[in-house]
């Protein structure tokens, strides 16, 4: 059993895999309707806008890079999107409209972090609060209501038994998996992340790789930001507040490093399943929403000790007997 | 004069996960001796260091200092009782003062206020000992590289050290400071301190040392009386045969011009031309420092370059782009592996293929069948020893993970000029060797290849035509037959011989 238990620590996704399974038991255990149809729909519908917006979260991470944007976007490309609705009339225009309002976002924050040479931290941090504010200025701090009643058919719809969005995300795994871990692509990032300076010498297009990682973070935030604005039938300037930190702390809960290079797509999506089945369990237990914070805060302080102590344990291993 | 042990180890034997990194080693230093310790680099020289400063252990044999068992778990142990170890890197803080540092962690103090007159003369006395005539209050990040060392080596006597480990210390200092540093050590000679000197520059280990200890491979090949060896006996000893072995004869087949470099200046590099061609191999000496890792980023475009022109196969590369220098066939294996040529946590298999990927791929998708093939076959072509190719490669020895970066750009198809900077730092005697006909195979098949290193048995070796770099600039070219080491050592030496006064 201990050696068990040994084993899964080493092996990051297990574990990961074996926390969500226990923590999905236990709750089961206290409330039943936890393992419903409905609820667990419900729990894929909420995990599907923070893994949609954690794709891209994930290889920008990879990267060793940081975009604390994301949140901002999604108030902004959800008012776009709004708004370019209710101009046209076509939701086509209007998600449209909302990617490529997070291309250009992508762009920008691509742009200030390779031709200007900022720290990402420090630059998305900066995007963060224009975006935030621009979106309070462009709607007086009011929110929009969409006037095209097939718009919200897109968040909250179904597909046979499956929301439109957990569809979504499932055919974005499935195509960025790919690009991951079958493609130039992933491999050029993989590699940045790995070791910059080696993919500069070895002839790699660093800084256009960067862009535009960059700016798939920014479309994939977008398109989070569409769903938000079909479910909630408006675009609103306070929408995806703390969105950023929950994307980043899922990501890194399943394992994404900060230091770059380090991590799959797969372990974040169990980081991202962990997190909302949390929350969705903090919910049906009837704890007031001021501890979910609190809780989520404790796993991923508790996740990355461990993950850190598996890592010291693997890097001894590996220097052997040399002290 | 003197003959009791300062510090004995016998039979020390000291593994690391896949090296056997020292075998039944038997090492003593006495009072009032200098006992050389020389190899190759990974004969287990550093190794050994480091077990007598007290910072690794070891799986076997004894330790005595002063003849008394040491049961060190730390080099403050080791400090404690007189062994002092001055590392090529040294361990100074810039921003402190020369006293602080000598004292550093030991300020003299009275109710937690440091007593600073009391350690500023007493600075003062140890630099004195060691004939450095500066102010102790100064900044250390203000001293030359000599003039720290020296404030290292004054850190050593102020710990009342009775054997002092000097790891290459005369690797960045010119012959004036060399000479001061030799003389200094004749004194403390004096004072029955016990010295280790480890260097690879053999002239000065045969002028000071009274015992040598050679290490190959792990092994000691033996410990001997300094008085009646040579120089070439000592290589012969280190190398375990004749040194000129490494090198097969070529005959050069020189074909069109694929580099032409032509008036390339970058920030670190002054002015520099040179051509070559299909099956040359042309190389670069000059001391640490003359630019020669600036000289390869500059070509590569890793740096910019402020003017000048590079043509690959004569056409042009735009003045800082990798991406256009790897397109038209120009690769760079860069001196520092770690730093800036492996991608420590991914496969043998990715490190290889990463810059030939857009040749084994269709529309970003990469053919996995093709890239593992062709990764195979150079990993067996270059015999790269791993287990498999989706081995780590932060896993594999020093030497096979420089025959992976080598096989990074011979699987780009159209690579026509190599430019490999040290190929052989940190490389076993064994791998070297491969290396060197493997460059001289390539060379061999049509491709160009630069070769800049600060190894001179390596230019003279392997290089058709040779160039040395002094501060940046381009001093002097020969062709294999006039260059000698003495020449080109010759040329790379500061011209005027006026004392120089960085201390």
């Amino acid at each position: 059993m201990k050696r068990l238990a040994a084993r899964l620590l080493q092996n990051e996704q297990a574990g990961l895999l074996l926390a969500l399974v226990l923590l999905c038991v236990v709750i089961s255990f206290l409330n039943p309707v936890f393992f419903t149809a409905l609820n667990i729909k419900n729990v894929l519908r909420d995990a599907s806008l923070v893994a949609i917006a954690g794709i891209g979260m994930v290889m920008v991470i990879l990267l060793g890079e940081i975009d604390l944007s994301v949140g901002s976007t999604q108030a902004v490309a959800g008012i776009v999107a709004v708004a370019a609705l209710n101009s046209s009339e076509s939701v086509v225009v209007a998600l449209m409209a909302a990617l490529a309002c997070g291309a250009v976002i992508g762009l920008l924050n691509g742009l200030l972090i390779t031709k200007a040479k900022i720290n990402s931290l420090i630059a998305t941090l900066g995007t963060m609060a224009i975006l935030r504010g621009g979106a309070m200025v462009g709607t007086q701090a009011v929110s929009i209501q969409g006037k095209v009643e097939s718009f919200v058919d897109i968040g909250t719809g179904y597909w046979g038994p499956v929301p439109i969005p957990v569809l979504l995300v499932f055919a974005l795994f499935a195509l960025f998996y790919y690009a991951l871990h079958h493609m130039t692509f992933g491999r050029y990032i993989y590699a940045m992340g790995g070791n910059v300076e080696a993919a500069r010498l070895s002839g790699l297009a660093v800084d256009r790789t960067k862009i535009f990682v960059f700016i798939i973070a920014g479309v994939l935030a977008a398109l989070s930001a569409f769903i938000l604005a079909s479910r909630l039938n408006s675009g609103q300037p306070n929408a995806g507040l703390g969105f950023e930190l929950q994307v980043i702390a899922a990501v890194i809960l399943g394992g994404i490093s900060l230091t770059g290079g380090i991590g799959t797509l797969s372990g974040a999506f169990i980081g991202i399943l962990i997190l909302t089945v949390l929350s969705n369990g903090l919910v049906l237990l009837n704890v007031s929403s001021f501890y979910h914070d609190i809780a989520r805060g404790v796993v991923i302080i508790l996740a990355v000790y461990l993950d850190t102590r598996r890592k010291e344990s693997l890097l001894r291993r590996m220097l052997g007997s040399a002290q | 004069m003197n003959s009791k042990p300062i510090i004995e180890l016998s039979g020390i034997h000291k593994r690391f996960p896949g090296v056997y990194a020292l075998q039944d080693v038997d090492f003593a230093v006495n009072a009032g001796q200098v006992h050389a310790l020389v190899g190759e680099n990974g004969a287990g020289k550093s190794t050994l260091i480091k077990i007598i400063a007290g910072a690794y252990g070891f799986d076997a044999g004894t330790y005595k200092i002063g003849g008394e068992q040491a049961h060190i778990s730390g080099p403050s142990e080791s400090i404690a009782k007189g062994v002092v170890v001055v590392y090529q890197e040294l361990e100074l803080v810039a921003s402190l003062s020369v006293a602080e540092n000598i004292f550093f962690g030991r300020l003299p103090e009275r109710l937690g206020r440091v007593q600073w007159r009391q350690l500023y003369a007493q600075a003062a006395e140890l630099l004195a000992a060691v004939g450095l005539d500066i102010d102790p209050q100064k900044k250390v990040g203000y001293l030359g590289i000599a003039a720290q060392h020296l404030v290292e080596i004054a850190r050593a006597l102020s710990h009342d050290a009775r054997l002092i480990v000097m790891d290459e210390p005369t690797s960045a200092l010119s012959p004036q400071e060399i000479e001061r540093l030799l003389k200094l050590i004749e004194e403390l000679k004096q004072r029955g301190v016990g010295i280790v000197y480890v260097s690879h520059k053999l002239d000065e280990v045969l002028r000071i040392a009274d015992e040598i200890t050679v290490l190959r491979d792990g092994q000691r090949v033996v410990c001997t009386n300094a008085k009646g060896l040579d120089e070439q006996q000592l290589v012969t000893l280190m190398v375990g045969r004749d040194i000129e072995g490494s090198f097969a004869a070529r005959e050069a087949k020189l074909g069109n011009s694929v580099l032409e470099v032509d008036g390339v200046s970058s920030l670190a590099v002054r002015d520099i031309s040179f051509t070559v061609r299909a099956g040359e191999i042309v190389g670069f000496s000059g001391l640490m420092g003359a630019g020669r890792t600036e000289l390869a980023r500059a070509l590569m475009g890793v740096d910019r370059r402020l003017s000048g022109q590079v043509r690959v196969g004569g056409v042009p590369l735009p003045p800082s782009s990798p991406v256009a220098a790897r397109r038209l066939g120009l690769g760079l294996v860069p001196e520092d592996r770690r730093e800036s040529g492996i991608f420590p946590r991914r496969s043998v298999c990715e490190n290889a293929s990463i810059a030939a990927l857009e040749n084994l791929s269709t529309l970003g998708r990469i053919r996995a069948h093709a890239e593992r093939k062709a990764v195979d076959a150079w990993v067996e072509r270059l015999a790269v020893r791993t287990p498999n190719i989706d081995q780590e490669i932060a896993k594999l020895s020093g030497g096979n993970q420089q025959k992976v970066l080598l096989a990074r750009w011979l699987l780009v198809a159209n690579l026509k000029v190599l430019i490999v900077d040290e190929p052989t730092r940190g490389i076993d005697v064994g791998a070297k060797s491969e290396i060197y006909s493997l460059l001289g195979e390539l060379a061999q098949g049509g491709l160009g290849i630069v070769v800049l290193s600060s190894e001179m048995a390596e230019i003279l070796g392997l290089c058709d035509s040779i160039h040395v770099l002094r501060a940046g600039r381009m001093v002097a070219s020969y062709s294999r037959e006039q260059a000698t080491a003495e020449s080109l050592l010759t040329s790379a030496l500061p011209a005027s011989s006026t004392p120089n006064d960085r201390i």
